[in-house]
């Protein structure tokens, strides 16, 4: 017997690709957006993020030694929730505000379900709903350059529409709003990447976009609006781009398959607009996907694949 | 034509030396070891009972291990010289094997029984499958079915294709490769010979279009013959195995839990029938075969080895390791088993080893499983082997029966792909076993 020589069950050989790898891929193509907003909104936004990074990472270390767990932060899957949470939070949130709902999300959402894959909800977005109900003033306020400023969504709520250009929208000039959220063009950019590296399939983010446009415009056209630029105010004005790149697409909470994926788009898409248009909030994002969330088992069971050979008729003169 | 394939996979060359196998272009070479171990068991089925002692002179393509039922393959000697042992040796399924131990005398001196037998017009099925019965001849894509048992239809069952596996998609691994451009004629005479065995109209032989020489060398050869086709397959892992190789060719599947010739379909290797040809036509028993020995070893070659050469003397032949070895393959790196000695003998189903040195043999850990679904997007029997590892860590027999465990053909995507490097595909054999269990006490 050799001893020198490693024994293991096939297959031999594994594909690069890793967890933290992924999770890598997603935090670059999260910069984009980032970048953006602290452009636009100033340091304090760069120190939001750091603080709510820390505060998922320190937390997720306090968990796994409390409960003597393999410590697993070097994954980077608490990073990504750190960022997604600056990310839906206004510049002008606490940094203390940003490091409770951190903390929450990755003990109570993430880690008291057992870690890594084990949350039914995403976690950056419990952190969201955790701070509105929280502190529903200065989480839902927005300024710019120092002055109070209503999102395009608000104003859109309130009958108006909005002062920002559709271009404003898509760059992120001139916006109000959370952190990451203001630039569609940056999101955009970060969604190319994660298709590109297979991170994610566009089944989802287009899904999901798509039926709050179709159902937008048709809103739009019987309450007698400009069906385009409400339109595009709508898909491009508020959280529908980080939601359906970033936190719908969440590996962990959306179905598995395409089929599953375009399901949990439309529902997600049905959803916020509902919310927007027929709901107390003028943004839906957040409820929609968490709502989509909770039914992803269920799509998962209705769109599982169907096993070789198990279709009954086999043809014999073919 | 476009490459026809199936739903799933993955493409595990691509990794690996930039997609070109080590020994693609190396010419199949002979050798014969100085003492060769001939295990009773080179085959799925009932062992053989060796039938000659210590102190035998033994001519090569003499029976030395007759078949223990039905279900068995004769086993011949692949040298001439004098049995020096009868004992249990070493064998690549952990167990020490009952095995007829043969000096090489280097005469090769043929056995009176080796004369050709005949040829594809003057023999009847029942013939051709008599012969293949003789010359011992089993699967040699890897599983060693025994052949005759394959062909032995049942009154109620037909064959509508007989499908030639050549897609050897198990990456690294070239022997059906050479097979089939060094001497394509044996690959289409055994067609043909299988072809009348099999009673179907119609031969398909499968190749991967990364090899684009096999599947010009065999087409050329193939030629005279109307019923004989080549398909070009996609080259995509597991696409030579049976059941994705049935979809590919003929749209068809195999139902769940049954052989393919319930999708009116037999499936042989190109080996397989290249060593039909042999036993036929110049009347030479399964006595060697084609084996790939690459990897971290000086010269990566294809090497026609006698069965019973210890997988130390192959690796000799191959120059010997490449810096020190890390794992020992018996076949490929996909499917292939990892061993812990090289005294084992290549036997029928020995395709190839392959040697990692500690570089390339990455050890993993697993972590949670994330649910990024890939493993469910490359299993090509569209199980969902996330949930099985689940359920069979928890013997979980309810969920394992939900999701046909059983239906898994342990491909190891799964486990290819895994970000979270879960060991999901041997799991997943370890639940079939727990499955079998629990239903066997009801």
């Amino acid at each position: 017997m050799n001893q020198s020589l490693r024994v293991s069950a096939s297959p031999h050989v594994r594909d690069a690709r890793s967890t933290t790898k992924v999770m890598l891929d997603v935090i670059i193509a999260l910069v984009p957006a980032g970048v953006v907003g602290v452009v636009a909104f100033g340091m304090q936004a760069l120190v939001l993020i750091l603080a709510a990074v820390a505060a998922c990472l320190l937390t997720e270390l306090i968990c796994q030694k409390a409960v003597k767990r393999t410590v697993t932060i070097s994954d980077l899957s608490a990073v990504v929730t750190g960022i997604l949470i600056a990310y839906n939070m206004p510049h002008t949130a606490e940094w203390w505000q940003v490091v409770i709902v951190s903390a929450f999300s990755i003990a109570v959402c993430k880690q008291l379900f057992g870690g890594i894959g084990c949350n039914f909800v995403n976690p950056a977005l419990i952190a969201r709903v955790v701070a509105q109900i929280s502190w529903p003033m200065s989480v839902s306020t927005f300024y710019l350059d120092g002055v109070s400023g209503a999102t395009p969504l608000t104003v859109m709520k309130g009958g108006a529409m909005p002062e920002q250009s559709i271009l404003d929208m898509f760059l992120g000039t001139n916006m109000p709003g959370c952190i990451g959220e203001i630039s569609a063009l940056a999101l955009l950019v970060g969604g190319v990447y994660l298709v590109v590296r297979g991170v994610i399939k566009i089944n989802t983010p287009v899904a999901y976009v798509a039926t709050v446009a179709v159902f937008v415009a048709i809103y739009g056209a019987c309450t007698g609006r400009d069906v385009l630029n409400y339109t595009l105010a709508q898909v491009l004005g508020g959280g529908l781009m980080l939601g359906a790149i970033f936190m719908a697409t969440d590996y962990v909470t959306a179905p598995m398959t395409g089929k599953g994926q375009i399901i949990f788009g439309v529902g997600c898409g049905l959803l916020t607009s509902v919310i927007r248009l027929f709901g107390g909030y003028p943004e839906g994002v957040s409820y929609s996907i968490l709502i989509m969330n909770i039914v992803t088992p269920l799509i998962d069971k209705w769109t599982a694949p169907r096993i070789y050979g198990t279709v009954k008729e086999v043809k014999q003169n073919g | 034509m476009k490459a026809l394939t199936f739903k799933g996979g993955v493409h595990p060359l691509h990794k690996l030396h930039e997609g070109k196998p080590l020994a693609q272009n190396a010419a199949l070479k002979e050798y014969a070891a100085a003492t060769v171990v001939l295990p009773m068991s080179q085959h799925i089925g009932a062992p053989c009972t060796p039938c000659v002692e210590v102190g035998d002179e033994v001519l090569m393509g003499q029976v030395v291990g007759t078949p223990g039922g039905f279900v068995s393959a004769p086993i011949h000697a692949s040298v001439s010289g004098k049995v020096v042992a009868v004992e249990p040796r070493p064998h690549l399924s952990g167990k020490d094997v009952m095995a007829v131990v043969i000096e090489n005398d280097f005469r090769d001196a043929l056995d009176p029984s080796v004369k050709p037998k005949g040829t594809v017009d003057s023999l009847s099925a029942e013939e051709i499958r008599q012969i293949i019965l003789d010359a011992g001849i089993v699967g040699m894509g890897g599983a060693a079915f025994p052949t005759h048992v394959k062909y032995a239809l049942k009154p109620d069952q037909k064959a509508d294709y007989l499908i030639l596996n050549g897609a050897e998609c198990e990456p690294y691994l070239t022997s059906d490769h050479r097979t089939m451009i060094e001497t394509p004629e044996r690959v289409v005479e055994g067609a043909r010979l299988l072809l009348k065995a099999s009673g179907a109209p119609v031969c398909k032989i499968g190749i991967e279009n990364n090899k684009p020489d096999a599947i010009k060398a065999i087409r050329e050869a193939a030629k005279p013959y109307k019923d004989i086709e080549v398909v070009e397959l996609m080259t995509k892992y597991p696409q030579g195995g049976e059941k994705q190789l049935i979809k590919a060719v003929t749209g068809r599947e195999v139902p769940r839990g049954g052989l393919p010739i319930a999708a009116g379909c037999i499936v042989s290797n190109v080996s397989t029938a290249a060593a039909t040809a042999d036993a036929v036509l110049k009347g030479l028993p399964l006595v060697k075969r084609a084996v790939t020995v690459t990897g971290a070893v000086n010269t990566p070659c294809n090497l026609v080895l006698r069965f019973g050469t210890s997988y130390e003397d192959a690796i000799n032949q191959a120059g010997g390791f490449k810096g020190d070895p890390k794992k020992v393959i018996s076949g490929g790196p996909m499917m292939g088993f990892a061993v812990n000695r090289l005294d084992i003998p290549v036997t029928k189903g020995t395709s190839g080893l392959t040697v990692f040195s500690a570089a390339e043999d990455v050890e993993t850990k697993e972590s949670n499983c994330i649910r990024c679904g890939r493993c469910v997007s490359v299993c090509p029997i569209g199980l969902q082997p996330f949930k099985l590892d689940a359920a069979s860590r928890k013997k979980d027999v309810e969920v394992l029966k939900q999701c046909d465990v059983m239906s898994c053909i342990n491909c190891g995507c799964c486990t290819y792909v895994c970000p979270a490097k879960r060991n999901l595909a041997q799991n997943i054999a370890l639940g079939k076993g727990v499955y079998t269990q629990a239903t066997k006490k009801k």
